[in-house]
């Protein structure tokens, strides 16, 4: 009973409502961006990719909680140092795991460096590795805000030549699509949406946010509009409804986002292999392989 | 300007590795050339150097009278089937849409048109049974049909094929070669054939170009598909055989590919 209790409390759930507002907001920007980049993610093989930028990440935020300066702000730092490593370093996908196992411990090293050193309030410290809930303030917003929208406007530029060099990157290239230019912007922008993934799930679960909302509904549709749509569906609830969840609670975020996240992988996966089975000679869905 | 394609007195190199050198060629308009080889010719080179990949290390080569670069609008490009990624989360439709806009940035404007357009190609290759279904699973055949839809989107002057036929059964062999072969007559696209196997679309083509360790060969099938002149290119003794119709290159055994069981179907 008591355990339950830890894990769900909703008492005066109206005033710790108030105290998670601008988490909400930043919750909605993160579903669209996280989204929208978790269908390339998925498309472009990088889920790894997204690991590793994260320990660097977590190495920048940890950093910056330590000198006192923005946590947000060393979070990215860490993640665009990480990112353009992969994509100058990277460009073959077998050089592109091995710069990114040779990164992340050294990220991952760095930050409990960082961390161990730090002094000030342990919660501080957790947060950035499994997630928080209220540790989002005003200024933090603005610019976790700021963040999105560089994201989502470069995303909504580049995606028609960014989607056919990642499907079919040869024909783009004889085409003249600039795709290892856009296989470098690609990296930048998904260090700017897992520095963002950081702030709220922490860096060791970043990937429920940018992997495992587009690959649950790449099971059920591949429509270039649907696909994407169902991704920020996807994306949107398992943060908000992670975040409505915790409220309350003495335990961390994640294990609810990640939880609610991996429940719609479950169910779109079987409807996928559902349809697939129905379907037979119709032609549906592939079941997954 | 009656050539789409001149390359004159054109090579490429890596380094210090000249893969094929002087090579003087004009393809015209409506004409079929296979470009034939063993591995580690050139042929790859060649497409790349057509597409504006590649830039030679001496000579010169104009497509359309222009550098190749500026003309890639104009080249219609069917990949080997395997090139697609396996994660692709595409239709059909979209791998023709492609073709058409996937190439512009900022979003998606005039939708209507261009879906009409897509439908129209999609029918015209036979595609359209399986116009919404996932790319990953379409058979090899039908995929290279979508591909071909795909390389006509442009309206091109010149289909670029890099061994579309690999691992296809005969069957869709014969459909993609008929389709390749369909535009060429209505539209007098010029049709550029990279291939390891003559045979399939020994009966379409106008001339040779074929690259080989020793140096290449210019020419009709019945100039260059001789053993004289495959075994001066090879430098060995090469017999090339006639059974039923089809072409049998014998004894170029640095090219497994045409060995005597790959290249006699039954």
């Amino acid at each position: 009973m008591s355990v339950w209790h830890q894990l769900f409390d909703f008492d005066d759930y109206g005033e710790l409502l108030v105290l998670v507002r601008n988490s909400l907001v930043v919750g909605a920007a993160l579903g669209l961006v996280g989204g929208l980049a978790g269908v390339f993610v998925a498309m472009r093989d990088l889920p790894f990719a997204v690991h590793g930028i994260s320990e660097l990440s977590f190495a920048g935020a940890s950093a910056a909680l330590l000198l006192g300066t923005n946590i947000v702000a060393g979070s990215i730092t860490g993640s665009l140092l990480a990112a353009g490593a992969i994509g100058v370093l990277g460009t073959r996908a077998r050089d592109r795991n091995s710069v990114i196992g040779i990164l992340m411990p050294f990220g991952l090293g760095l930050g409990v460096l960082f961390l161990a050193l730090y002094k000030g309030r342990a919660a501080n410290k957790f947060g950035l590795l499994t997630g928080q809930i209220v540790a989002v303030d005003t200024p933090q917003t603005a610019w976790l805000l700021a963040t999105s929208a560089v994201v989502l406007t470069a995303l909504v530029v580049m995606w028609r030549p960014l989607a056919f060099a990642s499907a079919d990157p040869d024909v783009a290239e004889a085409r003249g699509v600039p795709v290892r230019g856009l296989s470098f912007a690609f990296m930048i922008v998904l260090g700017l949406a897992v520095a963002l993934s950081v702030q709220v799930v922490g860096a060791l679960l970043v990937l429920s946010l940018l992997i495992t909302p587009a690959a649950a509904a790449a099971r059920v549709t591949a429509s270039p509009v649907l696909l994407p749509l169902l991704s920020v569906v996807f994306a949107t609830a398992s943060i908000e409804g992670g975040i409505l969840l915790a409220l309350g609670s003495s335990i961390p975020i994640s294990p609810y986002v990640t939880t609610v996240s991996f429940a719609f992988y479950v169910v779109c996966g079987a409807v996928g292999r559902y349809r697939a089975r129905r379907g037979g000679a119709r032609r549906a869905v592939p079941a997954p392989a | 300007m009656s050539s789409v394609i001149s390359l004159r007195g054109a090579a490429l190199s890596y380094g210090p590795r000249t893969v094929w050198h002087d090579l003087e060629l004009d393809v015209r308009p409506g004409e079929f050339l296979a470009v034939l080889g063993p591995n580690g010719a050139g042929k790859t080179s060649f497409v790349r150097a057509l597409l504006g990949r590649q830039p030679l290390s001496a000579g010169e080569l104009t497509v359309l009278g222009r550098p190749p670069r500026e003309a890639a609008r104009h080249i219609g490009y069917v990949p080997q089937q395997a090139a697609l990624s396996a994660q692709a989360m595409l239709r059909a439709r979209d791998l023709v849409r492609f073709g058409i806009d996937g190439h512009r940035f900022g979003p998606r404007l005039r939708t209507a048109a261009v879906r009409k357009r897509v439908d129209e190609i999609l029918d015209a290759v036979g595609a359209s049974a399986y116009a919404d279904v996932p790319v990953g699973t379409l058979s090899g055949g039908e995929r290279q049909r979508v591909r071909v839809g795909q390389a006509l989107a442009t309206d091109p002057r010149i289909l670029l094929c890099d061994e579309p036929l690999l691992s296809l059964d005969l069957h869709h062999q014969r459909a993609v070669t008929e389709l390749v072969d369909a535009r060429r007559r209505s539209h007098g696209t010029a049709v550029v054939f990279v291939t390891h196997e003559i045979n399939p679309v020994l009966d379409l083509v106008d001339r040779v170009l074929y690259l080989a360790p020793g140096g290449h060969r210019v020419g009709t099938p019945d100039e260059v598909l001789t053993s004289a002149s495959l075994s001066r290119l090879y430098g060995t003794r090469v017999d090339v055989v006639h059974v039923d119709g089809r072409i049998v290159v014998v004894g170029a055994l640095d090219d497994p590919a045409h060995h005597v069981p790959e290249e006699v179907h039954p």
